[in-house]
């Protein structure tokens, strides 16, 4: 069934339809509507647990943790200053285990204060063991809750899922939204079932002290799990294709690649910008192409280090920065692409932050630069703002 | 009447790993009698996890759930609410904190847990200080006491701030149930568990339990000292059902405060006349209280 609704309704959806079974709500801009329509959906009966109305989203996330410990089925959703309010049960929900899945409504954080659209919230919560899926559209919001979970559950994962949507630029547009089957999700997504969970008959300790000499052997199970995360992943994007005839790649989608000169890689809903972009720039003959980044944690290293061969120029955008060396996926990408001897050029565009409009005319103007770099044969500068008011960074 | 026993079934195994002197395991052993196997306790960072010993092995014969310093009371309350969506309606859910754990850092989600009445025991283990970082001054820290943040250095810098009135706060949140127990007292304490599991809601659970190590007093006298402070009117033992005050252990003649301050190295700098304001602190507190019950059964 078709239907008009924003990307905060389509997690909404997403969430009703994976029945989940303890939700924690917590109001923050631009998430409040997800939590509002779920109350709505609470009311009308067309939820199958409990819809608990928590003060901060530290409790939301505690609350959660301890419900997963049951076996119960948990979401909630976020943005910006919740997300880090969040940040000391992120690590918690990752080291427990808990498959806990929630979206991030992605926002600046402050000061000064804004309350747009800007992906530093979630890039800051990379390193938290938290799987990391972006989503372009609003249908790709509600597929991927569905996913997040199936992924995230199973025993060879258990590990939480954040859904990440622009804040904005998703949340509040209206798309139309394919609405899946109740019979069709339950037959893709089969109920939790977690190997251990609070147990009378079989009492266990959850959490409790390790001493340094175990410690490394819990975090590699960490590491490794969600190393072969990865498989699991494109395996259940692959179903999901087969069930519902959509798939987002499952870790990267390599679009109008095969012979391009010069690729973009980002993340969310820029990638259909810089899609659409690619189309028009290939209709005049340039041939540039576009990585999207589905999924950052696990970082999609093995298919990364494919654009070693594929151009000599790449070019990452992203709508945040770290205050490091660049932002946070172009530190990533370059990362998981590095090959010692390699000559890839990299370069990094910074841009549509806060809520600040990227359009079609500023991406283009990043693939004219990056067939620019490759004509030259060199990088001027790693990275570039755009745009910036007092010509620092360089417009179009 | 035939005399109140206690049950005779043990949930903390031997060879925990509380010091010696500590009213912690106490506290544990007489919960448990009186809650029995089907309890999930939920500890957050503090003593209370640490008692219970070292991975891969736990001290404890019920399923326990740690967690961060702040989140005990929403994380029974997920426990809980995870129990509900599953239908379990027979098991008991505890968060068992410490006082640092509940009056400072876990205010607010003990508040919010109060306000949407989850169906959860909060048992605040009070010593007094943050004892498992190393004797730190909480909000429950009482007037008079040296700690390692309220070092004591000529006759001045300890503890000047009375313990916060977490109980008369809980009340004016709304709580369902609230009581005062002693490990000095475990008929009571049992008796106050018992009737605090078959209440539905929060019910927070005071619990005094000395640290020997902390408050610098010889650990055989632990439960001597925990008496004390209820004969002296220091540590009074009363509950609040639905808001009514009363008095569950009485006390005719309340013994001088300086009896049960003398026996703890903490309060070894303490002025006669520091004592006497205690003195009189104590006495007004106790009024006080006397003065709730009065006024909420009137």
């Amino acid at each position: 069934m078709i239907e008009v609704m924003t990307s905060n309704y389509a997690a909404a959806h997403g969430a009703r339809l994976s029945k989940v079974e303890v939700i924690a709500a917590y109001p923050i801009t631009p998430q409040s509507s997800i939590s509002e329509k779920l109350a709505e959906m609470s009311v009308k009966g067309e939820l199958h647990g409990q819809y608990i109305l928590v003060e901060s989203e530290h409790s939301a996330m505690s609350l959660l943790i301890g419900a997963s410990y049951v076996g119960a089925r948990t979401y909630t959703a976020t943005s910006s200053h919740g997300l880090a309010l969040m940040h000391e049960m992120l690590y918690w929900a990752t080291g427990a285990r808990r498959p806990i899945v929630m979206t991030i409504v992605s926002r600046a954080m402050a000061p000064p204060w804004n309350i747009w659209g800007d992906q530093m919230d979630v890039i800051g919560e990379r390193d938290t063991g938290w799987m990391q899926f972006f989503c372009e559209n609003n249908q790709e919001t509600l597929d991927t809750t569905i996913m997040s979970y199936r992924i995230a559950e199973d025993r060879s994962v258990m590990l939480p899922a954040m859904v990440i949507e622009d804040g904005f630029i998703l949340s509040h547009t209206f798309e139309a939204v394919d609405l899946p089957d109740q019979d069709d999700v339950d037959d893709f997504l089969p109920k939790f079932n977690p190997e251990l969970k609070i147990d009378f008959n079989d009492p266990r300790r959850f959490g409790g002290l390790v001493m340094p000499d175990w410690w490394s052997e819990f975090r590699f199970r960490i590491a490794q799990d969600m190393e072969d995360a990865k498989k699991k992943i494109i395996e259940v994007d692959k179903e999901f294709e087969k069930k519902f005839g959509r798939s987002y790649g499952g870790l990267v989608e390599f679009y109008n690649c095969d012979d391009a000169d010069v690729i973009l890689a980002l993340a969310g809903s820029a990638v259909g910008t810089a899609k659409h972009v690619s189309d028009k720039m290939r209709e005049r003959g340039k041939k540039v192409g576009v990585v999207k980044i589905k999924t950052l944690r696990p970082l999609p290293a093995e298919e990364l280090t494919k654009l070693n061969d594929m151009v000599p120029v790449v070019g990452v955008f992203d709508r945040s920065f770290n205050f490091g060396h660049g932002g946070g996926i172009f530190s990533e990408i370059r990362n998981g692409i590095y090959t010692p001897g390699g000559g890839l050029l990299t370069k990094n565009y910074v841009g549509g932050m806060g809520g600040r409009d990227f359009t079609p005319k500023h991406m283009e103007w990043v693939f004219e630069d990056l067939l620019r770099i490759k004509k030259e044969g060199k990088v001027d500068r790693m990275i570039e703002w755009i745009p910036l008011r007092d010509g620092t960074g360089r417009w179009y | 009447m035939p005399k109140f026993t206690i049950p005779k079934e043990e949930y903390l195994y031997k060879g925990h790993s509380g010091c010696p002197g500590c009213g912690t395991p106490l506290a544990l052993r007489y919960a448990l009698k009186a809650l029995g196997p089907r309890t999930v306790l939920n500890f957050p960072a503090g003593c209370g996890g640490v008692v219970l010993g070292v991975w891969p092995g736990y001290a404890m014969k019920v399923p326990v759930v740690d967690n961060a310093f702040e989140c005990t009371a929403a994380v029974a309350n997920g426990i809980r609410a995870g129990f509900e969506v599953k239908g379990v309606d027979d098991a008991y859910v505890v968060g068992w904190a410490g006082d640092g754990a509940t009056v400072d850092i876990g205010l607010q989600a003990l508040s919010a847990t109060v306000d949407r009445n989850s169906n959860i025991i909060y048992v605040m283990l009070d010593n007094e200080a943050y004892m498992n970082t190393g004797i730190q001054k909480s909000g429950c820290t009482p007037i008079g006491a040296w700690t390692t943040t309220t070092p004591v250095s000529g006759g001045k810098g300890y503890n000047l701030t009375p313990k916060k009135r977490i109980m008369d706060m809980l009340v004016a949140n709304g709580i369902v149930y609230g009581a005062t127990v002693n490990i000095a007292y475990p008929e009571d304490f049992v008796t106050r568990m018992q009737k605090a599991k078959d209440i539905r809601g929060t019910k927070f659970i005071h619990v005094f339990a000395p640290c020997s190590a902390g408050w610098r007093t010889d650990p055989s006298k632990s439960v001597e000292i925990a008496r004390l402070a209820t004969q002296t009117g220091t540590f009074p033992l009363y509950e609040v059902d639905r808001g009514k005050y009363s008095l569950t252990k009485e006390i005719k003649k309340r013994k001088p405060v300086d009896e049960y301050l003398k026996l703890q190295g903490r309060f070894r700098h303490l002025s006669k006349d520091a004592i006497a304001d205690i003195q009189k602190l104590v006495d007004e507190e106790y009024e006080r209280l006397l003065y709730k019950v009065k006024v909420t059964n009137g």
